[in-house]
């Protein structure tokens, strides 16, 4: 197998870093972008000591659009070939804030939507030279339905989800694997399921599931795998009932 | 929903437990990133502050009732490590799994370990925790290097032997009392592969464990006995004894990561009740008596036998278990753990699983620091309220008429005399408590004041 080539981007969220730290062991090469230089100092470090190859790291503020191209120009500079892409950052709106200022909710779609397509894009002209390699987004189980309590982050994550079935279909004759991760509800301090319920997992139980799931080419991963039957489920009910819901 | 989380927020939580399950007040805590100007507002909530690691001390010395829980799970990446001689640098909540899981193939082994790897290395060092090396290697607290040190006032202190040596000293073993320990610098020691060679011989009573127990220190590193403390008089004493050391070349395959059972929930309470503990205990003697007796083993079976069943603790039921660990000086003679196993069974209370150790006479540099020169008794026991407690006052008097100690990792009862008597540096070590931090354990056993 040859060394693997990974750009992670929000590589300073919790399941960027367990992603990153699995690839790390295998002794890969790892480039990293995020906002926080001395966190990513920090992540690349701890990498490094893991057993990654090589390990730069990058700072851009990501809701700059201008600057997606350079990002694609030091990845390919730092990796040469890419053979995995992971786009991680995100946001968590606060729904009702968004509410009250719409402006809020435009801030909070372009991080969480248009700078993931905008990166996407770019990342793609890539990946199509190459003629091979994996671009994996998380996308979320908030974008497969919209409900009062979250939908201007399930708006973005689904309309995430639905570019990325299009990207995936545009990429296929160019033996580029797209790959759209949808959580379920990640705990991110580590903790047993005390009071939190079943549903909740580590982001590094979250972090193997998805690296897995990659490995073996699938298309849409849901993390953990039982969120595909309560999506199922939950994307099936009646409009005219599903609107009398408090979801 | 990614990365849906309480970072840098103060929150009241019901799932901050210790292992022995009986304290069951929700927590006020806060999970630190590491990053500083994120979590001053917890270091600066105004309110008593203690490190959190994994919960898996017995008692109250990771509870805060009145005050907040530093949760230092986060704080996981290391900082730092020379592959020339094995030093390595990390935050506070990095894990000895998560060392074990890199280190261990790269020829590296932690210096002291415990019976679980479920533990922080903030919270090995503020324990001082010991291992079936205790006699050939000390305490934990005798490989620590450096540490780094968030103090109220000073704000961000290191500390080693040769820098801030008292505060060094009282941090090691200081049960989370002088502050926040952000990193610490270990010296791992070089392994030739992770397996381990090991022999386990039973004994019949604790003279032999006596006279076995010279000759099996001097020949291996590991050694630690399980003793049959249900046993009828005439068997009183029996057990058997684990041995082991680090195996040199071997050409065995690793074995590929076995399944964790894990307990789902609180069993009845009547579950490890003494019949059933007698059984066990005699079933696993003869168990032991009738398999073979050298075997090359990978080291997470020899070293974490009970990680492989995640939540056994449960199995004691709702009200929990207690664990008594006391050390007794070696010139008290074996007879006083004789003695002690005798107060169990006229108490009808067996310990489903007892541990005898000798440790060696290597002094940790913790002011605190439990392990010292003598015989170490551990003993499981559920929670029966007063008989139970009883019990344990009788087994006070032999332990402190004879100059003996507990173990305040394991302890979730013992008075303030008991506390002063078992160490005697506590004068000293008062003066580095931080005044902004506090522990249930520090107002029970150390100050001694009352709920």
């Amino acid at each position: 197998m040859t060394t693997p080539s990974i750009v992670i981007i929000g590589a300073t969220s919790a399941i960027a870093e367990q992603i990153s730290r699995l690839y790390a062991v295998q002794g890969a090469k790892i480039f990293l972008v995020g906002r926080n230089e001395l966190k990513l100092d920090l992540i690349a470090k701890d990498l490094q000591i893991r057993g990654a190859v090589s390990v730069d790291i990058l700072t851009a503020d990501l809701a700059d659009f201008k600057m997606h191209e350079n990002i694609v120009e030091q990845s390919v500079k730092q990796l040469g070939d890419i053979s995995h892409l992971y786009i991680a950052h995100g946001t968590l709106p606060d729904n009702e804030a968004c509410e009250k200022d719409p402006l809020q909710a435009i801030v909070e779609i372009n991080l969480n939507f248009n700078s993931v397509v905008s990166l996407l894009l770019h990342f793609a002209k890539q990946f199509q030279s190459q003629k091979h390699g994996n671009m994996i987004a998380i996308s979320s189980v908030a974008g497969d339905r919209g409900r009062q309590s979250n939908y201007i982050y399930g708006a973005a994550k689904g309309g995430l989800s639905v570019f990325q079935q299009g990207l995936r279909n545009r990429l296929f004759a160019d033996n580029v694997h797209v790959v759209t991760v949808k959580p379920g509800f990640v705990d991110t301090p580590m903790t047993a399921a005390f009071d939190k319920g079943l549903l909740w997992v580590s982001p590094q139980k979250v972090a193997n599931l998805i690296v897995r799931g990659v490995d073996k080419k699938r298309n849409i991963i849901y993390v953990p795998g039982f969120w595909r039957l309560i999506m199922l489920v939950i994307i099936h009910i009646p409009e005219f009932i599903f609107k009398r819901l408090k979801l | 929903m990614h990365d849906f989380n309480y970072i840098g927020k103060v929150v009241k939580k019901n799932y901050y437990r210790s292992w022995g399950l009986i304290q069951k007040e929700d927590q006020l805590a806060c999970v630190l990133s590491g990053d500083l100007e994120k979590d001053k507002q917890c270091y600066q909530a105004n309110k008593k502050l203690l490190a959190y690691g994994c919960g898996s001390s017995y008692g109250d010395v990771c509870f805060n009732d009145d005050g907040l829980l530093l949760d230092s799970r986060k704080l996981d990446n290391f900082l730092d490590f020379e592959p020339q001689t094995g030093i390595l640098r990390c935050q506070s909540g990095v894990t000895l799994r998560s060392i074990n899981q890199l280190f261990v193939n790269k020829g590296w082994f932690l210096p002291v370990t415990p019976g679980t790897q479920n533990v922080t290395i903030g919270g090995a060092i503020a324990n001082d925790v010991h291992g079936k090396n205790h006699h050939q290697a000390g305490s934990f607290g005798c490989h620590v290097r450096r540490l780094g040190l968030y103090r109220s006032r000073e704000g961000c202190v290191e500390c080693s032997q040769d820098e801030n040596q008292d505060l060094f000293h009282a941090t090691i073993a200081g049960l989370g009392l002088t502050g926040f320990i952000q990193w610490a610098e270990v010296q791992l020691k070089p392994i030739e592969n992770p397996f381990i060679q090991t022999e386990k011989i039973v004994f019949s009573n604790l003279q032999d464990f006596e006279t076995l127990s010279r000759d099996v220190d001097e020949a291996y590193e590991y050694t630690v006995a399980w003793i049959d403390s249900a046993a009828a008089v005439r068997n009183r004493g029996r057990g058997v004894y684990f041995c082991g050391n680090h195996a040199n070349n071997t050409d065995q395959k690793i074995p590929s990561s076995k399944r964790i059972i894990s307990i789902p929930c609180n069993a009845p309470t009547g579950l490890l009740n003494y019949p059933a503990v007698k059984s066990f205990n005699t079933f696993y003697y003869y168990m032991h008596k009738l398999t073979s007796k050298k075997k090359l083993v990978y080291y997470e079976p020899f070293f974490y036998p009970l990680d492989s069943v995640a939540n056994w603790n449960r199995l004691y039921g709702k009200k929990g278990l207690f664990q008594y660990q006391c050390v007794v000086p070696l010139k008290a003679g074996i007879d006083l753990v004789e003695e002690m196993l005798s107060i169990c069974s006229h108490y009808a209370q067996g310990s489903f699983l007892s541990v005898l150790k000798k440790f060696g006479d290597i002094q940790s540099p913790g002011m605190l620091s439990f392990p010292r020169q003598g015989y170490t008794l551990a003993l499981d026991f559920r929670n029966l309220g007063q008989p139970t407690h009883n019990m344990f006052a009788e087994l006070d008097k032999i332990v402190f008429s004879n100059n003996g100690a507990l173990y305040p990792a394991k302890d979730a009862r013992m008075s303030k005399e008991g506390f002063m008597q078992s160490f005697p540096k506590t004068e000293n070590f008062l003066h580095h408590i931080d005044p902004m931090f506090s522990s249930n354990f520090l107002h029970r056993a150390i100050l001694g004041e009352q709920h």
